[in-house]
């Protein structure tokens, strides 16, 4: 188990490489002058152009940039923002908001997603299942951002159920709305995702030797059949977090909600490298790491799976 | 040809039966000549209702794509801002946009768009994906390593951040930015596909028998390994379409697809929601259009899928 978890941090760190060098590519290494792109039409008032010149070392070659910019994080100085202020404050500010989000919107997923899925795969070819496959396939049919208005307007604004925008503070009560609205493409997907490795699973040699042994029928699915049936769904929400950031850009900008997406959103409309860099920097660690444990998570529901 | 036997074709209803009678299910073959996969698959698509529907839907899409003058008579440029968020009057059934402009036109219109970039994105993803893909399931060993690497790195990127920060470097904004964009963030799930189906094909005695006879690696791969691993491929690329209509269109929504002169949905969707509380039809035309649009896709995707591979019903 050590040597693997050994194994994987090790693999990652090629990854990570990869792909922070690839954004900090995008950002600052295209052709041109970088600091154009930065500042826009307008151009940087000239005490920011000397700084931004410094702090990424422009003029040197793009490695050295990136070298220097990755030393910095290393020490938690992600660089500043062009209204002077520390990167590190600005996220410390914006994170927790869209972590509270992309948590209802994981808990939504997983606590509606599953145990549809498991009824529809149980009833397989009956009403409830043909429902479901279709219900989701039009939600997954459907843009974030259209399910994003039709709820703000239908829920939010006809029906006075939520509040249509949220404010500054971002309570949970008020991000109810829109991580249902960010979990909703993801929900149909593990409904989908449940219910065929149900399906696939139910004649497995495993069920059958559960119900001969004479178990109860709640035991045999919970324990037994839905356990095993769960690492496909597993793999997906190692995956999904990715899903749910891209998709943060999108719903807080519907719900005017001061989070990571409204900041990395803002940050590329007006080039701001290193908002953008740091975002991404973080967001490729998160990835990597829940895909671990992810891996890990298998061997915990499949005694089969071993990790030497 | 004629039908030699309805007994080839598994009763979609019950895929276990299938599967207790998948001993026997060569035996009828006798009866006729044997159908290839793809003449099996079509035999099943035809009678498929999903099949039939989400393919007139797409036929009429790529109509109305092509020949948007069959479907109305109306410039969807040519706007009157006094008629601004106005409803439905005689010959506009959809009523006026925020600039007074005909919105069942400009729904018409949009279609273009769409379609284009899906088509050309999915052609482009099927074609990179599929060749890096398939080079890494064959020669396996260093080459493996090396793309399943650079794929790894793609897949940590979230998809639409990766879109927006590549579009982003770009002055200039037009169709061919985007349809880069997207096809590069699309590329790495089909090579992954195309990878493990080829791995799979790889081990088939048909291959080991075709390099016992002496066919060179190009000819394997492209007589014998890559018609027998295309066919997840091609599931993958027909809901991959819908999936790309929809990054496009979030891109146009969020301001960094296509350019403003262009009609598209999704500029549309983000021109109307200013307006959601006063006009919310303005939101409704573009925003239905679209969903039915990827709908069609998906549902394709899904009836070619129970065609290809029976066992996944």
């Amino acid at each position: 188990m050590g040597t693997y978890v050994l194994r994987r941090l090790l693999q990652m760190i090629p990854v990570f490489l990869g792909a922070t060098f690839l954004i900090f590519y995008l950002v600052l290494g295209m052709p041109g002058d970088p600091l154009a792109t930065m500042c826009g039409e307008r151009g940087c008032d000239p005490a920011t152009a000397v700084a931004l010149r410094a702090q990424f070392h422009i003029g040197q070659p793009l490695y050295i940039q990136y070298f220097e910019y990755m030393k910095g994080i290393l020490t938690l100085d992600f660089g500043e923002t062009f209204s002077r202020r520390p990167v590190l404050e600005v996220m410390s500010e914006a994170w927790p908001i869209t972590i509270r989000l992309a948590t209802l919107a994981f808990i939504i997923e997983i606590f509606i997603g599953v145990p549809l899925g498991l009824v529809a795969g149980l009833r397989r070819g009956k009403f409830f299942d043909s429902s479901v496959l279709l219900g989701t396939l039009m939600i997954i049919s459907i843009p974030i951002f259209v399910i994003g208005f039709l709820m703000q307007y239908f829920l939010g604004i006809k029906l006075g159920w939520f509040r249509p925008t949220v404010s500054g503070e971002a309570p949970w009560n008020e991000l109810m709305l829109p991580a249902i609205v960010l979990g909703m493409a993801s929900l149909a997907y593990i409904m989908r995702l449940t219910r065929t490795s149900v399906v696939e699973n139910i004649h497995a040699d495993y069920v059958r030797t559960a119900v001969a042994k004479g178990l109860p029928h709640r035991r045999v699915v919970t324990v037994h059949l839905l356990r095993n049936s769960l690492i496909p769904v597993v793999t997906y929400l190692g995956a999904d977090i990715g899903a749910l950031m891209g998709g943060a850009i999108v719903t807080e900008r519907i719900f005017n909600i001061h989070g990571v997406g409204g900041l990395l959103y803002q940050a590329i409309n007006r080039g701001e490298a290193p908002t953008i860099v740091s975002i991404v920097v973080i967001l490729v660690i998160v990835y990597l790491v829940f895909n671990l444990l992810v891996d890990l998570l298998y061997a915990v529901l499949d005694p089969r799976i071993r990790y030497a | 040809m004629p039908e030699p036997s309805s007994k080839t074709v598994m009763p979609a209803q019950d895929a276990s039966t299938a599967a207790l009678t998948l001993g026997a299910s060569s035996e009828p073959q006798s009866l006729g000549k044997p159908r290839s996969l793809w003449s099996d698959a079509w035999h099943d698509l035809r009678r498929n209702p999903t099949f039939v529907i989400s393919a007139l839907l797409i036929l009429l899409l790529i109509l109305v794509a092509v020949f948007p003058s069959l479907f109305t008579s109306i410039n969807p440029q040519r706007c009157d801002l006094l008629m601004g968020n106005d409803g439905r009057t005689p010959g506009h059934p959809f009523g006026f946009d925020r600039q007074g402009c005909d919105v069942y036109s400009r729904v018409i219109y949009g279609a273009r768009a769409s379609v284009t970039v899906g088509v050309l994105v999915t052609s482009g993803v099927v074609l990179i994906g599929g060749l890096i893909g398939a080079i890494a399931g064959f020669y396996g060993g260093a080459w493996d390593s090396l793309l399943s690497r650079i794929t790894d790195v793609f897949f940590a990127i979230p998809i639409l951040l990766f879109a927006i920060v590549f579009l982003s470097s770009f002055a200039l904004r037009s169709i061919w930015t985007v349809v880069a964009a997207i096809m590069l963030v699309g590329w790495p799930s089909v090579a992954r596909i195309m990878r493990a189906s080829v791995i799979s094909v790889k081990e088939s005695d048909f291959v080991t028998a075709a390099r016992a006879l002496g066919a060179s690696d190009m000819r394997i791969l492209r007589r014998h390994i890559l018609p027998n691993a295309i066919a997840p491929v091609i599931v993958v690329a027909t809901i991959l379409l819908g999936v790309f209509i929809v990054l496009e269109a979030t891109l146009s929504y969020l301001g960094i697809g296509l350019p403003g002169s262009t009609v598209s949905w999704g500029g549309d969707i983000n021109d109307a929601q200013a307006s959601l509380r006063t006009a919310p039809h303005v939101l409704l035309y573009p925003s239905v259009a679209l969903s039915i649009t990827v709908l069609a896709f998906m549902l394709l995707g899904d009836a070619v899928r129970d065609a290809l591979d029976p066992k996944l019903r």
